[in-house]
């Protein structure tokens, strides 16, 4: 067994240094804060390869998609190990520019079950793994305890069912707290709220636009009864107008992911805090915000030193718990064996000593593994302008959605 | 007669110029056009190319998003942009006429929203136009409380980015109070060497200031006008970053232009054949339109 490994080894280290000359660094592109994980393991990577150093390329969130899209369209450029937010993987993924992780000699197919199974399914583009996940985003409500109270809301109102939700809303409004920050946000909680594993948000499994089903009218129809009844602030989440409603306490609750307790606390509203809890969403829905992941491109030189390096990254239980525990990078382990920590049961001080991490991990488990589709963005604008005229312009539902579907398959053609 | 002397010279001037123009500006807009016709998706890197001929440019003009687009690119620089000319000429005319040794000044003041940085000033309209907190429903609010003014104003506070017609409007005063300094800067330079004689002989036959503005200044700055109104066309329809982060919020609907939506084609749908197409489009159209303008405003031969 032990052999075993050390051959393994030994030829693992001759394709990486067959694949470069000794001392060319391995180029990671990424943007912040998982650039601050490549740091963290830097001194364990200086130890195993004094002679391979990592040069760190870190942009901007866009710049650093926009110059990933370019280095792959161009086929130069590309680095040995790219990071990819989760709103971009599906489309890396299914360009078949980035290496096959299930393929030998990766075969990460073993791995399957170390991670969640949406995060999984995310990477994946029918049989090949393009990335393997780093961290990830469960879905939570986050909601203020001390607005509630004020306007004699039981906190689990929020949860029960969608109609409880709007109702505890009626109350918020009329000590003038909007529920939400956008109606919008109500319609994608729904959208999502009873799918399960292999259907789509926006297109089933087999690629067919799902937008005229009931799912999608009911979404609609719960969004315009809550803006006729002025329950949302009309403010997309992470505007300049949202984070100061935010701080001062005009909206009561707000679906988002995990990290969003860390934001609230370091810039977004540190003064709120013990004021803020979290709780399942609405009537059992599941989703995730954000997420990240690796990939090694097809292009790169030295594979196996980018893939030990990503197993470093994504596979080891140690950097998934440093990254979890750095104060600046606080990201949600999305490897399950680092989800055992005792920092799992711990309170959150920041949420009033709730134990926040353990409805985080229980969230992050019952996400369902959806299919992806690369027109999933296109299909989300379009729907998303198609609800604007319902909610501004009073278009009819029915035709809202029907011309969501004809712009939808006129692109999706394409 | 000597031979003239080291030919080479005027070129190996010229020629950093034209190096960089056909390198970064010729180059891109031949590739474009033959992007044009292809369907790529460029993550699929360079062998994903498919010749489709003139398709992409059917599809886009059958597309009524760009339709839309193209529809509120025109409007913002119209509303947005026509307005600085009005004032800007008299403007520029006052502070010539009037502010004496402090031209400089005035002109620099007004001149402070051109030269920072547009990211800056949308955040700051964001923040002066949010629906809750801004100042300006604070001051509608102020307003509608006096006697009489409570029927002409909104009775709600208006939701100034995330309504398409009103996000409209905040993005054109923008416009406007962004780009009012550059014309005003154009015009006073323009004004600033205009022949005296005219003037002085208009004030001895005591012609009013309006008058001369009117019969003397007016005609006078027609090729300045043609310039400034084109520029304002030229930069109107390729207007991006401003509607970009003050109107996020609709994206689609409230002002979203072309300059945008055609690099959310490339980079956000990966479909960089139907944005190539569109840039096209947008380009003939800002040729066409500064060329009309031009023609219009042509200054023509005395009668």
């Amino acid at each position: 067994m032990k052999l075993d490994r050390m051959l393994a080894t030994l030829l693992l280290g001759l394709a990486a240094a067959g694949g470069c000359r000794a001392g060319e660094a391995l180029v990671v592109a990424t943007y912040p804060n998982l650039d601050r994980v490549v740091r963290l393991v830097e001194p364990v990577w200086r130890q195993r390869h004094p002679d391979v150093p990592i040069k760190l390329v870190a942009r901007s969130y866009a710049d650093h998609h926009t110059a990933m899209t370019t280095a792959l369209a161009a086929g130069s450029g590309l680095p040995d190990l790219m990071a990819i937010e989760v709103s971009y993987v599906a489309r890396f993924a299914a360009s078949g520019a980035l290496t096959d992780l299930n393929a030998p000699p990766f075969s990460a197919e073993r791995w399957r079950d170390d991670y969640p199974r949406y995060a999984w399914a995310q990477a994946s583009s029918g049989k090949r793994l393009a990335a393997l996940p780093v961290d990830i985003g469960p879905g939570t409500l986050f909601y203020r305890q001390d607005l509630l109270a004020a306007a004699g809301v039981k906190d689990d109102a929020l949860s029960r069912s969608w109609e409880s939700y709007l109702d505890a809303g009626r109350k918020l409004k009329a000590r003038s707290v909007y529920l939400m920050a956008h109606a919008r946000d109500l319609k994608d909680l729904y959208l999502r709220a009873n799918l399960k594993d292999g259907e789509g948000v926006y297109f089933d499994g087999a690629g067919k636009p799902q937008v005229r089903s009931p799912r999608f009218e009911k979404a609609f129809e719960l969004a315009l009864t809550a803006r006729k009844a002025g329950l949302d602030a009309r403010l997309g989440a992470y505007s300049t107008a949202w984070g100061d409603a935010i701080r001062k306490g005009r909206i009561a609750t707000q679906a988002s992911g995990s990290w969003m307790a860390g934001h609230l606390e370091t810039w977004l509203a540190p003064q709120t805090r013990g004021l803020w809890r979290v709780t399942a969403m609405p009537a059992g829905a599941h989703a995730t915000w954000g997420g990240s992941f690796y990939a090694i491109p097809q292009a790169s030189k030295q594979k196996a030193l980018a893939w030990e390096l990503l197993q470093l990254l994504a596979h080891d239980r140690d950097t998934q718990l440093a990254a979890l525990k750095n104060k600046e990078v606080n990201a949600f382990p999305a490897l399950i064996a680092a989800q055992d920590d005792p920092l799992f049961a711990s309170p959150v001080e920041f949420l009033g000593g709730q134990r926040a991490w353990l409805l985080w991990r229980a969230s992050a488990n019952a996400v369902p593994a959806l299919a992806a589709n690369r027109n999933d963005a296109l299909a989300e604008e379009i729907v998303n302008n198609e609800l604007d005229a319902v909610l501004l312009q009073g278009k009819s539902i029915a035709t809202a959605l029907a011309d969501a579907e004809r712009q939808i398959v006129r692109r999706a053609r394409r | 007669m000597n031979a003239p002397r080291c030919s080479l010279a005027p070129y190996a001037f010229l020629a950093p110029f034209f190096a960089l123009f056909a390198g970064f500006v010729l180059l891109p807009l031949a590739s474009t056009a033959g992007l044009s016709l292809f369907r790529w998706n460029p993550t699929e890197g360079w062998q994903a190319l498919t010749f489709v001929g003139f398709e992409n440019y059917a599809f886009v003009l059958d597309d009524p998003w760009f339709w839309h687009t193209l529809r509120t690119s025109a409007w913002l620089t119209l509303v947005g942009g026509l307005p600085q000319h009005l004032l800007a000429l008299p403007l520029a005319w006052l502070v010539w006429r009037h502010a004496g040794r402090g031209q400089a000044l005035v002109s620099g003041i007004y001149f402070l929203p051109f030269v920072t940085s547009s990211v800056a000033v949308a955040l700051a309209f964001s923040t002066l136009f949010a629906s809750d907190t801004g100042l300006a429903n604070q001051l509608l609010a102020t307003l509608r409380g006096w006697p009489g003014l409570s029927l002409l104003l909104p009775a709600e506070a208006v939701h100034w980015l995330s309504e398409p017609d009103a996000a409209r409007w905040v993005v054109a005063m923008l416009m406007f109070w962004r780009y009012l300094g550059w014309n005003l800067v154009l015009y006073l330079a323009a004004l600033q060497v205009l022949p005296e004689d005219g003037f002085e002989a208009a004030t001895l036959d005591g012609a009013s200031g309006w008058q001369q503005f009117r019969h003397i200044a007016l005609p006078q700055l027609r090729p300045t006008i043609a310039f400034a109104v084109t520029l304002t066309w030229i930069g109107g329809l390729q207007l991006f970053d401003e509607p970009l982060i003050l109107a996020q919020d609709g994206r689609a609907g409230a002002a979203q232009t072309t300059a945008i939506y055609v690099y959310r084609n490339a980079f956000e749908y990966g479909d960089f054949g139907a944005a190539a197409a569109m840039a096209w489009l947008l380009l003939a159209l800002i040729a066409v339109g500064a060329a009309l303008l031009l023609w219009l405003l042509r200054t023509r031969e005395p009668a």
